[in-house]
């Protein structure tokens, strides 16, 4: 059986004009886990992306996605398995329509057309977004845009998802459906993010990088509670824990209504 | 500037057209060839720059008019030739289809002036030459520049050539060329400072851009002569196969049409009728295009069609269009009426 | 709102009336492209001078605006607003050809005015024809048809990622300019300095954008193939719409029917 894990070994990548990107970082992502990656900007969180999906090749250090090593020889199987969204959907969405967008990866990777199309549908159906399919991608909302994203990943049915800003420039209410999308899916997860308060909610543990380095691995609870720690890293405690720590510093509150629409969204 | 239909003839635009497929072929072969995945998603992103880009405008000093972008120079250094060629190619195919720039039969001729030869003369024989291997920044600016203006010079003056062999415009070979040559030496200038100075701050913000681009153009250099060969082969025969299909079904009425005309514009003391003329006795295989007159002979000379002296035949044109045009407005009023009715039952 | 933001506008709203659902949209792209060429060949191929005689292929973009529900009006303006070229090359030749072709009463017509008019019924029809074939088909249907045709895949597939990114870039590009325009108190001029620098950050934002698009491709096992999924088919209503609109093209093109039709009119009424 595959295990789904994701293990870096001392990873060091510096950018051929000279700026360090990473400079030894080791962690390992275990079967059916949920990290939050989280950075200030420059920190090095989408370098290391970069390299979990073979983009970017480490100077040092060795990287094991699933149960291979990842080397040229296998960098297809392994992208098949390490589904990526990327930040912009606009970079992710490329194809004349959402159809062709998510139909994209299962071609590729030799799916008939038939068993192409049937992925296709279910994997938008995942997503919540089964009636876009015909739409061009630049006719969409940014939510939309986000949700077709993550289809044309699942569609490949990757084992680890790794998704880089998922809730950027969403609005509030596109961002409560992202999140409770994600809640529902089983895969092992890495998703960089500035956005505390998903981290908290979707994450029970957080790795945080500062300047190319691992400065914390811990629980996220742990991890966002520890103020001047998160001074030191360029980071802030996450606002619902700002305003409960006021009342009563060991409730978080649970987002749990208005979730339901998500799939019937017209 | 673009060509239009309006002002094509089909053999011209037929022409063109073939022309332009052929290079289109050749260099879509050409990208397959060099293998280079990333290209595809480039020409396709780069194109969308070339297309908003040339809707930026800029203030001509002392002249009040404004400059923009034509990219074809650009795209060649950029992407090398091929790759060049049919994105700019795209360009011209989007703006006809959007914004009618030019038109569908025009489309042809709009590709070869503005494409061909920035991208399969200019770029090779000037800016190369120029720039060589080892660019600078000032050798980099004159390969620019000079590349640029002969570029669109050499398409001013297809456009002339284009548009005289059609013989739809009764503007004269000697004045088009005198009224487009000018007006496109400062398009040229302008669009070779552009380029110039666009190519210069990209070199500086990131060389290994040019430098790989570079190389690809090295590769294709050697291909180049047999390419235009191949172009001069396939428009030569491809013109010389419709005239001569024009000239073996000729109508009988136009021929004499277009040779009183011509003669009594001989007689006319004007200088520009008389070159007209000139111009129009060398070429006067051209304007007689093809794919005329299908109909039955008896029939034509029954009821001549509307370039006839006749005043009574001149009425009855005129109130004959008028009453189809609206009859054919009658019948889009009718078919609306039956949609909107139509709407409401699905 | 500015040019930039304007023109991608109008694109977007032409890709708007394409995902339209009337019968004609629905019919094979390929039909319409043919027809549509056809139809563009048919009307450029008349002799400089003819007049009446291509009147009567005004039937087919009148009838087809009415029947995919277009909007007149918009496609109309788009047709005045575009390519003063024609215009400006065909005034001329009232001025250059001057022999009288025929009279009006009195008035004495000539040929240069004849064929001026003829250019501008060429120009009208011509335009309004492609406009009409993009705005029932869209852009990327009348690419997979090109396909079909057997116009190499290359360029198809960079001409889909051209039009797919055109929005995004125009947008671009309209964003700085405006971000420009309300820094500057001199508003409607931009220097030659500041417009290189604005084009040369658009492109290299461009390159880098590029990139990033290549890697997501990577990501999703890119090996340089492109798939499609496309069926199209042409049945009995595709053969139906380009028989019939052929053939009328042919009639229309042989025959001169308003001229047939005023000489009946005037034959009855002395």
């Amino acid at each position: 059986m595959t295990h789904h894990i994701v293990e870096a070994i001392d990873l060091h990548y510096t950018y051929p004009d000279g700026t360090v990107g990473l400079n030894g970082v080791s962690f390992r992502v275990s079967h059916g886990e949920s990290v939050a990656l989280v950075g200030e900007n420059g920190a090095g969180k989408s370098t290391l992306l970069l390299h979990l999906n073979g983009c970017l090749t480490a100077a040092q250090g060795t990287l094991r996605i699933g149960d291979y090593p990842l080397n040229s020889k296998n960098l297809n199987e392994v992208r098949r398995s390490l589904g990526m969204v990327f930040q912009n959907p606009d970079d992710q969405l490329f194809m004349p329509t959402v159809f062709d967008d998510v139909a994209f990866g299962p071609l590729n990777f030799g799916m008939t057309k038939d068993e192409a199309k049937q992925t296709v549908l279910r994997a938008l159906e995942t997503a919540g977004v089964g009636h876009l399919a015909k739409r061009p991608p630049y006719k969409l909302s940014q939510g939309e845009k986000r949700s077709v994203s993550i289809a044309t990943v699942l569609a490949m049915s990757p084992d680890i998802l790794v998704l880089d800003e998922p809730t950027s420039s969403l609005d509030p209410r596109s961002r409560r459906r992202l999140i409770e999308l994600l809640k529902t899916f089983e895969h092992t997860k890495i998703i960089a993010t500035h956005d505390l308060d998903m981290a908290l909610e979707l994450c029970e543990r957080t790795i945080v990088l500062h300047g190319g380095c691992v400065t914390a691995d811990a629980s996220t609870q742990e991890i966002l509670q520890d103020e001047a720690f998160l001074h030191a890293n360029s980071l802030e405690k996450p606002l619902c824990m700002q305003k409960i720590s006021l009342w009563d510093p060991n409730k978080i509150p649970h987002h749990t209504h208005h979730h339901s629409d998500y799939t019937h969204k017209k | 500037m673009h060509m239009a239909d309006a002002l094509i003839s089909p053999l011209v635009g037929a022409t063109m057209w073939a022309t332009t497929a052929g290079l289109i072929g050749y260099s879509a072969k050409k990208l397959k060839d060099e293998a280079d995945d990333r290209k595809i998603p480039l020409m396709g992103v780069l194109g969308a720059f070339i297309f908003a880009a040339q809707m930026i405008n800029f203030t001509i000093p002392a002249t009040g008019s404004s400059g923009h972008l034509g990219g074809g120079m650009i795209l060649a250094i950029l992407l090398g030739p091929y790759a060049a060629f049919l994105v700019m190619a795209s360009v011209l195919t989007v703006q006809a289809f959007f914004f009618a720039d030019g038109g569908l039969l025009a489309l042809g001729c709009n590709i070869f002036n503005l494409g061909f030869f920035p991208c399969f003369l200019a770029y090779p024989f000037i800016y190369k030459k120029i720039a060589g291997e080892n660019p600078t920044q000032a050798k980099i600016a004159t390969g620019g520049i000079i590349a640029a203006i002969v570029g669109l010079q050499l398409g001013a003056f297809a456009v002339v050539l284009e548009t005289v062999f059609s013989g739809i415009s009764e503007l004269p070979f000697q004045t088009f060329v005198l009224l487009m040559q000018p007006i496109h030496m400062g398009i040229g200038i302008v669009e070779g400072l552009i380029s110039a100075a666009v190519v210069s701050f990209v070199w500086k913000a990131r060389p290994e851009i040019l430098n790989s681009a570079q190389g690809v153009a090295s590769i294709v250099k050697v291909d180049m002569k047999k390419l235009l060969l191949g172009v001069l082969i396939v428009t030569l025969i491809t013109g010389g196969a419709l005239s001569w299909f024009a000239s073996s079904n000729p109508d009988g009425l136009e021929w004499s049409m277009f040779r009183t005309s011509g003669k009594e514009e001989l007689e006319t003391s004007e200088k520009v009728h008389a070159s007209l003329a000139n111009v129009q006795g060398k070429t006067a295989f051209l304007p007689d295009y093809g794919f005329k007159k299908s109909e039955p002979k008896p029939e034509a000379s029954e009821s001549p069609t509307w370039p006839a002296v006749d005043p009574g035949t001149s009425v009855s044109g005129l109130i004959g269009g008028f009453l189809t045009l609206v009859l054919a407005v009658l019948i889009g009023i009718v078919l609306k009426r039956r949609k909107i009715k139509s709407l409401p039952e699905r | 709102m500015n040019n930039i933001g304007k023109n991608s506008f109008d694109i977007g709203r032409m890709d708007a009336l394409a995902a339209g659902d009337s019968l004609l949209h629905r019919l094979d792209p390929r039909a319409k492209l043919i027809t549509t060429l056809v139809f563009i060949v048919a009307v450029v191929s008349f002799d400089k001078y003819a007049l009446s005689a291509i009147l009567p292929f005004f039937l087919y973009p009148i009838a087809l605006i009415s029947l995919g529900g277009l909007p007149y009006n918009y496609l109309l303006k788009k047709v005045l607003i575009v390519s003063p070229f024609a215009i400006l090359i065909g005034v001329f030749n009232p001025l250059l050809d001057r022999e009288i072709l025929f009279h009006i009463g009195s008035v004495g017509i000539s040929g240069g005015f004849v064929s001026f008019l003829s250019i501008l019924l060429r120009f009208v029809l011509t335009v309004t024809a492609a406009l009409i074939l993009i705005s029932l088909t869209g852009f990327n249907a009348v690419c997979e048809s090109m396909r079909k045709f057997g116009v190499p895949k290359p360029f198809i597939v960079q001409l889909l990622f051209f039009y797919r990114y055109l929005f995004v870039m125009t947008d671009e590009a309209d964003r700085m300019v405006r971000a420009r325009s309300l820094r500057t108190f001199n508003s409607g001029t931009m220097s030659f300095r500041i417009f290189i620098s604005l084009i040369g950050h658009l492109l290299l934002r461009t390159l880098d954008r590029a990139e990033r698009i290549y890697r997501a491709m990577c990501c999703r096992g890119f090996d340089g193939h492109f798939y499609l999924i496309r069926s199209m088919k042409i049945r009995v209503p595709e053969i139906i719409f380009m028989s019939g609109w052929v053939s009328l093209f042919v009639l229309f093109r042989c025959t001169n029917v308003p001229l047939h039709l005023g000489t009946l009119i005037t034959g009855i009424v002395p």
